[in-house]
């Protein structure tokens, strides 16, 4: 199975634009299937961005954020070729992780 | 007799008008079948309604007729929601069969590229071939159950191909056959022809009134619409392919949907098709 | 899109192995690696569970908010659909610590808490859920002090089915 997280790091010399696509339900708790019970909720509730041992964006999410979320930042400094580590976890205790270079 | 003199005079005007209309038009206009005339006509129609909007950008459908939702747009191609299901299809389409054969020994180009070509006309069947179609019948030619039309593996199948294909004008032919102009006609009749309860055609949104809102969404113009297939929509939290377009676009007119891949729809998919040939294949496409 | 790639297969490590990995990693809650953990402190858990804007600034924050021009948030005039709706947010603000957005007509109205470490950029966009047509606030912590924008956001097709 192939990670649930997709990033794309950029590197302009001076800083690191990090654009990240999870796929994941993010089921509120409030949506109705087509059989009137309520979905439970099910959503990543933490998301962090690690550079170099430290880090560098940190998410708490709720069951709003989107379906499959996106997130983008920037941070200063990451070189081309460096790895950026990400984790997420949620509400039922899943977790994935997983690497990527900054192009 | 009062009836009779009615009914006399009645069709007395009707033929009237009948030979006024007749001697306007080109003699052989009412019963040729035109495809290329049609193609033009129909690009006009968009370009003279919409003369802000650039032919190709019709493929864009809903984004292409407003500025809020073409920023929404713009912001969600960053990083688009069809993105898993276009890994999902690249990776299925290079995973061999059991019998180790795989979708590229079905298609010309091993299937890269070549989205722009289907549907096409099959001489041998007499019928049209969409890409759907060619897809299944590659699967069952190689032993494997085929897939749902509506359902994820086919949209994700057809986003990879469309996606090796983007930019490449859209290039259907119409063989010097009557079978296959007869399919064409049959494809453009069933456009133009009004059914359901809400006594809807396929033209009452998608060509009267592209842009403009159907209670809270934005219609796509007709032209193009096929070249963005298959879409990720944010009403289905997911992607759908070209048959579950039809089927629900029957549906939402409190219509009976035929069955995907009924001779009807690959009529009406080589129709619309057709009429786009030479806008840019931009499939998968995004949509509210 | 050319970057589309399968990288090296990573597991998706469900509830039961987070489990049995926790018990190598003490007592930290839900199973976090050190680093998240020490990233985010706690969850804040209670703050999403608000109902109102004022009860989620006071359970987050637990101070007052005030307007700030320097705030840029930047969200469409009408969503195209409730259930995705691009949202993002940028500030002149010096030493910002952190950035939530809330969505007053939803029913847990915080949607998302952002932490910004120094050297990280104070600019997020993210896609967020509406129910219906509602303000949308952004709070942004900045040197110790709190500074809010706003825009209305019309809903016509909600992202919370049901």
């Amino acid at each position: 199975m192939a990670s649930t997280i997709r990033v794309r790091a950029t590197s302009s010399g001076e800083t690191t634009e990090v654009q990240a696509l999870i796929q994941h339900p993010m089921d509120s708790g409030f949506v109705k299937d087509s059989k009137g019970e309520i979905i439970p909720a099910h959503f990543i509730q933490q998301l962090t961005f690690e550079y170099d041992g430290k880090n560098v964006f940190a998410a708490d999410w709720g069951g709003g954020i989107s379906k499959d979320p996106y997130v983008k930042f920037t941070f200063k400094g990451g070189k081309k070729g460096d790895e950026l580590k990400i984790s997420w976890v949620d509400n039922k205790g899943a977790t994935d992780t997983t690497t990527a270079k900054i192009q | 007799m009062k009836l009779r003199s009615a009914i006399y005079l009645a069709s007395a005007a009707l033929s009237l008008a009948l030979l006024t209309l007749a001697s306007t038009l080109p003699s052989d206009a009412a019963d040729k079948v035109d495809p290329v005339a049609d193609a033009k006509a129909f690009k006009k129609f968009f370009t003279d309604k919409f003369p802000k909007v650039k032919l190709e950008d019709f493929v864009n459908g809903p984004y292409s007729m407003n500025e809020d939702l073409y920023r929404q747009w713009q912001e969600k191609e960053q990083f688009p929601p069809y993105e898993f299901s276009l890994e999902m299809g690249k990776e299925m389409f290079s995973k061999p069969f059991k019998n180790g054969k795989t979708y590229a020994d079905c298609f010309e180009n091993g299937g890269i590229g070549v989205r722009q070509n289907y549907p096409y006309f099959d001489a041998k069947e007499g019928k049209v071939i969409t890409l759907e179609l060619a897809l299944n019948r590659c699967r069952e030619a190689n032993g494997e159950a085929p897939y749902s039309y509506v359902r994820d593996e086919m949209a994700a199948l057809t986003a990879y191909m469309a996606f090796t294909s983007r930019g490449k004008p859209m290039d259907i032919k119409i063989p010097d056959d009557p079978r296959a102009l007869a399919a064409y006609e049959a494809g453009k009749e069933y456009f133009y022809t009004r059914r359901g309860q809400l006594n809807f055609s396929c033209a009452t949104c998608h060509v009267q009134s592209p842009g403009e809102r159907i209670r809270a969404e934005i219609l796509a113009p007709a032209l193009g619409i096929v070249n963005a297939m298959p879409i990720y929509r944010s009403e289905w939290s997911g992607m759908g392919t070209t048959s579950r377009r039809f089927t629900t676009c029957n549906s939402q007119i409190r219509g009976v949907p035929l069955s995907p891949q009924d001779d009807e729809y690959r009529n009406v998919e080589y129709y619309l098709s057709y009429v786009s040939n030479g806008l840019p294949i931009s499939g998968p496409g995004a949509r509210p | 899109m050319s970057d589309v790639e399968f990288s090296a297969t990573r597991r998706l490590i469900l509830q039961g192995a987070g489990a049995v990995a926790l018990i190598g990693l003490g007592n930290l809650p839900f199973g976090l690696t050190p680093a998240l953990a020490a990233a985010n402190d706690k969850y804040p858990e209670d703050a999403f569970k608000q109902k109102s804007d004022a009860d989620v600034i006071k359970t987050l924050y637990g101070k007052t908010a005030e307007p700030s021009d320097k705030v840029k948030l930047d969200a469409p005039e009408i969503a195209e659909n409730g259930a995705v709706v691009p949202i993002s947010v940028s500030t002149t603000l010096a030493d910002v610590t952190s950035i939530a957005f809330l969505v007053s007509e939803n029913p847990n109205v915080l949607i998302a808490k952002y932490n910004i470490p120094a050297g990280t950029m104070p600019a997020v966009a993210n896609r967020i859920k509406m129910a219906k047509t509602s303000n949308v606030t952004v709070l942004v912590e900045a040197g110790g002090k709190l500074y809010s924008a706003n825009k209305e956001v019309k809903v016509t097709v909600g992202g919370c089915g049901g």
